[in-house]
């Protein structure tokens, strides 16, 4: 009952800061606006978070390629996001991006259509992560291939994609992506309303999915789950189908990825190839190690306080920021093993 | 009958007997004797000509040209150029300032002078003592190959001593050749053009083949044999370019093999010290650059030094931190990607994030042409050598020293290799180091090929981990087989597919090929093996 009414505390603090912003900007309690914008990201992260401690903190996979399901859910939003501007972007043309024009595309290529339509690149923002969640897990679960080298995989499959979208000739745009965006279901993204109604879009689903999660680790399938974690062999002899039970878990966490990616790339106003780095997907699994793996409030916990961290850093020495996230995964892995959650819990007798 | 490219005095001469035989035994003659004194003298007789009407200007640059005088080509040039100076003395003299001086007066020239300007300037400079000169003049014949440069050409050849100048030359005679009348000389025009492997003779041979309709079937057969060459010669330059790539991954991945397959430990830090052995070598060779007796020795310094540099941080990380997490790949996993984050932070605040500068050795310069035509370059030939040198001492390190011995030993069952009075703590920091230091050799070889920067053991890091995975973990067979292959695979579907796509079906191939195996090709019992 305790835990339940802090966290209802957090969420209605969180819930408060559009609100702040909205108060005048000489009153004391005025949050600024990029406080909003910031905050909002590390919701999407948090989300990101979650799918992650999904997979990784309830079934076991450490995949390395969850940064990859965020941008493809990114890209799906931000190709609707593309397809807004109309002739309103620099070389005017009424159906095709700008680099479309610059490339030379007379047309738009057949994987873009029906991206105009927002539920379907909502749709899509879900489904193509999904989808790739689903190939890459029934070839690697099939044939049995567990830690370190499923993390291998997923992490060379996130090189991939890399590399495929920093080419100009994918039809992403290149290294350069997506940008420029004027609007979002009828509202122009740089106005204040707007990103309040993105913050708590981002919030109202942050909640749903740690809900949705918690739910689903308290049910018998989360108990499975666990299990395969600890002794997979064993519980495959028990008779359950590991594999099913795997592929599920990681597909679902691949679309919550996808879904934190298509909350986040309107916030930002920004989609490129590097969201792909293997680097990226290697930190976000760091986030949940530091908060607290196998808890949902941990990997909240933890994407928040990394990336707040990372703010204020980034901010006063930009020049320390690697070296203490180096530091970061080494005191994890060291002395946290449990995360900040451990350290909490073992606090509190 | 074609007529020849400059009508001259001996006109009346050339119609007795082929004119090109007369051009050819004056131009051997020229050749031959073009510093004898007498030559000398009709060399200053000719000058004066120079200054006459623009048909004695032809007339004596052509003279001149056939005199083979390299003294002559700077005047020809200047004159070509419109630059040329009758000076006050009645000498010549190329313009140098802005402004003739007094009394000199500027010849002029026409179009006429000029097309026997080129004709002269090219067969002067085929004689010229400079390489560079004969090579370019030799280029500007093959341009526009007529049949009166035959006997120049034959002449040239049989003197020229540097091969590529000899290659040119050949194509070039080939191609004069193949403008001939006689049909009998075209023939072998077509043969000795066929009989090589280069893209321009196939050019010229079906530019020919309109001409030569009695020849059809010679020239086509030519052009199969020069097709079947290059595609010879292609496949052998893709192969070396493969093998190139397969050492540069056998490099980075020897190291990863044994820590990641010998002891089960995740060194995602890996790229991070094959970046630290490139620093090393820029750090020797600045060093290096005060001592003149040692600055060239500066890369085989850089060796040993990278490898100690490599192998003391390798030990220092496995005693202070990966000792404590044997068993939970995953956790080494993370923590060696944050250290593989702060060395490469503190490189990048220490040398700065641009690239450095390493400069190979002129040993290992340039480029060698094998027989074939195949080039190669040589830094790359260095490196593939290097690689499978590190490859034996690595085999010879396991399996004949005594820190192998015991390496093995612990990996196959660590109690019993404590029982037996190993001291196996200190084996895993000398296994740990050993692999650690090939990472530094590896970034000595790199510090050739690509810019030394920060992150430059990012690039390769998912690479070695595909050989490894590949070939099998823990097998130095596997690596070298996996390392090859991989490489060969590259570069052999990079024409297809272009470099990004060619990486992507590796991977992709990689994941569908440990479907069937998922411990590699050549699987091996290790620590890693029993989780």
């Amino acid at each position: 009952m305790n835990r339940r009414l802090v966290l209802l505390l957090c969420v209605l603090a969180l819930a408060a800061l559009p609100a702040f912003n909205a108060l005048p900007a000489e009153h004391p309690l005025h949050v600024p606006d990029f406080l909003v914008s910031v905050v909002g990201k590390w919701i999407c992260y948090a989300i990101l978070a979650l799918a992650i401690d999904l997979a990784w903190g309830y079934a076991g996979i450490l995949s390395l390629g969850h940064g990859a399901f965020f941008a493809l859910g990114g890209y799906a939003i931000g190709m609707h996001l593309m397809r807004l501007i109309g002739p309103r972007g620099v070389y005017g043309h009424p159906v095709l991006p700008d680099f479309m024009v610059f490339l030379g595309y007379t047309e738009l290529p057949w994987y873009w259509l029906g991206f105009d339509w927002f539920a379907f690149a909502f749709l899509m923002a879900l489904f193509v992560p999904g989808l790739l969640a689903l190939v890459v897990g029934w070839l690697a679960f099939r044939s049995r291939i567990t830690g370190v080298y499923l993390s291998i995989i997923t992490q060379a499959m996130t090189y991939a994609l890399m590399l495929a979208f920093f080419r100009n000739d994918m039809g992403f745009g290149g290294n350069n992506g997506f940008t420029d965006f004027k609007e979002l279901l009828g509202m122009p993204l740089n106005t204040a309303g707007t990103r309040a109604t993105l913050f708590y879009a981002s919030l109202a689903t942050l909640v749903l999915v740690f809900w949705g999660c918690a739910h689903l680790t308290q049910t018998k399938l989360g108990r499975v789950l666990t299990a395969i974690r600890d002794a997979e062999s064993r519980t495959r002899f028990l008779g359950y189908d590991v594999t099913q039970h795997k592929l599920f878990v990681f597909v679902l966490s691949a679309m919550i990825a996808g879904l934190a990616g298509a909350l986040y790339v309107p916030q930002v106003g920004i989609i490129n190839p590097s969201e792909f780095s293997p680097g990226n997907s290697i930190e976000a699994v760091v986030w949940v190690a530091f908060g607290g793996r196998g808890t949902l409030v941990g990997a909240v916990l933890g994407a928040f306080s990394v990336n707040a961290l990372k703010t204020w850093l980034t901010s006063v020495a930009p020049d320390l920021w690697l070296i203490v996230l180096g530091l970061l995964f080494v005191i994890v892995t060291l002395l946290l093993p449990k995360g900040l959650i451990g350290l909490l819990r073992r606090r509190q007798p | 009958m074609r007529p020849p490219p400059f009508r001259g005095a001996k006109k009346e001469a050339a119609e007795l007997m082929p004119w090109f035989l007369l051009r050819g035994l004056a131009a051997a003659l020229a050749l031959l004797l073009f510093l004898a004194p007498a030559r000398a003298q009709e060399y200053e007789a000719l000058l004066p000509g120079l200054a006459g009407g623009f048909a004695q200007q032809a007339e004596t640059v052509e003279r001149l040209g056939l005199l083979g005088d390299p003294r002559a080509i700077p005047l020809l040039q200047a004159m070509a150029d419109a630059r040329l100076l009758r000076l006050a003395d009645g000498s010549f003299a190329p313009q140098q300032g802005a402004a003739p001086p007094e009394g000199a007066t500027l010849i002029r020239i026409n179009n006429r002078v000029r097309g026997a300007l080129r004709g002269a300037l090219g067969r002067l400079q085929l004689v010229s003592p400079d390489p560079a000169e004969r090579l370019r003049a030799a280029e500007a014949i093959l341009r526009n190959r007529s049949a009166a440069d035959i006997p120049l050409i034959e002449a040239a050849l049989a003197r020229e001593t540097q091969a590529p100048i000899r290659v040119r030359l050949g194509l070039a005679l080939g191609g004069a050749r193949l403008a001939s009348e006689d049909v009998a000389v075209r023939r072998e025009g077509i043969a000795a053009l066929g009989a090589s492997a280069s893209p321009e003779a196939r050019g010229q041979l079906l530019a020919a083949r309109a001409a030569n309709a009695e020849l059809l079937p010679e020239i086509e057969a030519a052009i199969a044999a020069i097709d079947r060459r290059l595609q010879l010669r292609r496949a052998a330059e893709t192969m070396f370019q493969g093998l190139s790539l397969g050492s540069v991954l056998l490099l980075a991945a020897l190291g990863l093999a044994i820590t990641f397959g010998v002891m089960g430990v995740i060194n995602m830090a890996h790229g991070e010290f094959v970046m630290l052995g490139a620093y090393t070598t820029v750090v020797v060779q600045e060093l290096c650059r005060g001592i003149p007796e040692l600055a060239p020795w500066s890369l085989p310094l850089a060796v040993p030094a990278a490898f100690l540099v490599t192998a003391a941080i390798g030990a220092a990380m496995e005693r202070g931190l990966i000792r404590h997490l044997y068993g939970r790949p995953l956790e080494t996993l993370l923590l060696t990607f944050g250290v593989g984050m702060i060395l490469q932070q503190v490189v990048r605040l220490t040398f700065g994030a641009q690239n450095r500068e390493v400069i190979s050795p002129d040993w290992m310069m340039g480029t060698l042409l094998l027989p074939g035509g195949v080039a190669v370059t040589q830094n790359r030939l260095w490196i593939i050598l290097f690689a499978l040198a590190v490859l034996l001492a690595c085999f010879a390190a396991i399996r004949l020293t005594r820190f192998g011995l015991e390496m093995r030993a612990v990996v196959q069952n660590r109690r019993i290799a404590a029982t037996m009075g190993i001291r196996t703590g200190r084996v895993d920091a000398m296994t740990f180091a050993f692999g650690s230091g090939l990472a530094g050799l590896a970034g000595v070889a790199l510090s050739q090929i690509d810019n030394v920067s920060p992150n430059l053991g990012t690039g390769y890091i998912i690479d070695s981990f595909m050989v490894v995975v590949f070939g099998g973990v823990g097998s130095l067979m596997g690596t070298l087989i996996g390392a090859f292959s991989l490489g060969l695979l590259n570069k052999v579907l990079e024409p297809y597919t272009g470099v990004v796509l060619a990486k992507v079906a590796v991977l992709v191939g990689i994941m569908l090929f440990i479907q069937r195996r998922p411990k590699g090709l050549f699987a091996l019992k290790g620590r890693a093996a029993d989780q």
